[in-house]
């Protein structure tokens, strides 16, 4: 995913001298051509976020388009403050570029499990969350992300759903399956285990439709309408179930005076992970994975 | 482009004195003791070592200017007015119900600033993008900031120290207003940072140590910016917080209390005194 990104801000920053890229010193094997192509507009400000993100801000202040890329939480909770008070405030056009959501380094401990990400970026006023599903998705997100002006915040993950390429439009979630007994609902690369988990759920007579979202906000109103029109709404994504994908659901929802009779978000609980492994090994232990989610949505209906 | 002489910018400052009196004292709010502190080194750049134009506000060439002590923005939205920005009754307006001048600097609806601070370690780095952005640009304008000396605490400064000068980012001026004193108590028992000037020349800056309430030292210092071709400029003012009010002076109290009755009264009356020996002075100078 994170190579269609590069990929896709390469061939935008060859058109566009506004595009800059700042690294905080991580990158490494996936820069170097965007660094060899564009000298003067790729920026390692080493291993200093808070300053990586301000002088981003300052150079969109001053008419560029800055994306500050690094992993895991160190592009966004190490600098929170800077993206609040000086990108978002400013509403500066500062794309903030996270790779490895969820559990992508889950070999790395703790550290770098970005598990609150959603949440915490989704609080910040002007910021659009984006997290794509499949490395084509994170390509044609990249495009639409740099045509609009203001601040982004786009998680990476290592994980693909795949998908088959399709079209996929900025602030709107895809249906990727129908079916009419159960909803799930879900984002990044974890999109894979609730299309599985859907297989499993069919294996039991029970249809279940999938959304993929992408635009994790703004959040697209058709979710609320499908989860209103289904007996069960079931969130999964790679994060805490606070205040997430499962949380904006849940919120708009309720605003919206629609009530799902059945409501489950899966993510992790309020805890620390500190289990080591591949994404796939820590989905299946903190319960995120195929089985998990068909099994958890079976006991959801009571089937 | 100047329009005061050092003269004129003395009595600037006297009269950002005299607004940051008034002002945080019909708000009861704090920090007038750090507006003290750098009223002179904003009455000399706001009185002509700054390029802004009050019509244009966001003219492309202007000089930018980051006010990263963003608790001393009285000081700031008074010298915005005095520059023509804005009106008397808009400063008047400062801290109250539905303003748009909070304790803190805000950009928001308010023309000539630049940038919005209140956390304190914010503005540098952002004002060093601006000036890598102006080398990229190939534009002439200055990038100018003001720090205070307790900021400088936070480790995002030297995070921004590094940078600006590895990137040789000449056109960004840092102006610390160096008054020895932080909220609760004294720079040296709190977070020593001493030696500064030698610290910051080990990090390649060219550093300059001025008076920070000599007009006239601090207006030549300004004249022949960048201090050295290839680096930044640092300058360190050294001044006294509450400057200008005797019984404010090189007190850690005026951080945060506030001139009520007779003590706005006494304050007052000490800059009025301030602001007349001028008048008189420079009569005698022209007669």
């Amino acid at each position: 995913m994170r190579d269609a990104f590069i990929r896709a801000l390469t061939e935008l920053a060859a058109v566009d001298e506004r595009i800059v890229l700042v690294t905080g010193d991580l990158g490494f094997g996936v820069l170097q051509d965007f660094a060899a192509r564009f000298p003067n507009r790729y920026i390692n400000a080493g291993v200093a976020e808070q300053n990586m993100t301000a002088i981003a801000c300052g150079m969109a202040l001053e008419g560029f388009q800055v994306y500050t890329y690094s992993i895991g939480n160190f592009p966004t909770l190490r600098c929170l403050e800077q993206i609040r008070n000086d990108v978002c405030y400013h509403d500066a056009d500062v794309k903030i570029v996270s790779v490895g959501g969820g559990f992508s380094y889950g070999q790395l401990g703790m550290s770098h499990f970005a598990t609150e990400d959603l949440a915490i970026m989704r609080a910040l006023p002007n910021m659009i969350v984006v997290a794509p599903s499949d490395p084509w998705e994170a390509a044609e997100l990249t495009r639409q992300v740099s045509a609009r002006r203001g601040p982004t915040y786009l998680r990476l993950d290592k994980s693909a759903a795949g998908l088959p390429e399709t079209s996929v439009t900025l602030g709107q979630s895809r249906k990727v399956r129908d079916g009419d007994d159960v909803c799930l609902i879900a984002t990044g690369g974890i999109v894979e285990e609730a299309v599985r988990a859907a297989d499993l759920l069919a294996e039991n007579g029970i249809s279940a439709a999938v959304h993929a979202v992408a635009t994790v906000k703004p959040l697209d109103p058709a979710l609320v309408a499908a989860a209103g029109a289904a007996r069960a709404v079931v969130v999964v994504e790679e994060h805490t179930i606070i205040g997430g994908l499962g949380g904006a659901i849940a919120e708009a929802c309720m605003s919206a005076g629609v009530a799902p009779k059945r409501f489950l978000r899966i993510g992790l609980d309020d805890i620390y992970p500190t289990v080591v492994g591949d994404q796939r090994y820590l989905r299946k232990v903190y319960e995120l994975d195929a089985p998990a989610i068909a099994r958890r949505t079976r006991e959801l209906l009571g089937a | 482009m100047t329009l005061y002489q050092h003269n004129d910018t003395r009595a600037l400052a006297i009269r950002l004195r005299k607004h940051a009196l008034r002002m945080t004292s019909r708000a009861k709010s704090s920090h007038v003791g750090s507006a003290f502190s750098m009223a002179d080194i904003i009455a000399v750049l706001y009185g002509g070592a700054l390029n802004v134009d009050p019509a244009r506000p966001e003219w492309d060439q202007r000089d930018r200017f980051i006010l990263s002590k963003g608790h001393a923005g009285s000081c700031l939205y008074a010298a915005l007015m005095e520059r023509g920005f804005f009106s008397e009754e808009v400063l008047d307006t400062y801290y109250g119900n539905g303003s748009i001048l909070s304790g803190h600097v805000s950009h928001k609806g308010v023309p000539g600033v630049e940038f919005s601070t209140g956390s304190l370690g914010h503005g540098l780095g952002v004002a060093t993008g601006m000036a890598l952005a102006g080398k990229m640009k190939g534009a002439d304008h200055r990038v100018v900031c003001v720090l205070s000396d307790g900021e400088c605490d936070e480790g995002s400064n030297w995070e921004a120290f590094l940078f600006a000068a590895h990137h040789k980012l000449d056109n960004l001026v840092a102006i610390i207003d160096y008054n020895k004193i932080q909220s609760l108590a004294s720079v040296a028992e709190t977070l020593a940072l001493e030696p500064l000037a030698d610290k910051l020349r080990a990090m390649n800056w060219a550093v300059s140590e001025v008076d920070g309430h000599d007009h006239a030292a601090m207006t030549a210092l300004f004249g022949r910016l960048p201090l050295e071709v290839g680096r930044p400029s640092m300058i360190i003012a050294h001044t006294t917080k509450g400057k200008g009010v005797s019984f404010m002076e090189d007190t850690v109290l005026w951080h945060y209390r506030t001139a009520q009755g007779d003590e706005f009264e006494a304050a007052m009356a000490e800059l009025d005194a301030i602001e007349i020996a001028l008048t008189t002075d420079r009569s005698h100078n022209d007669a």
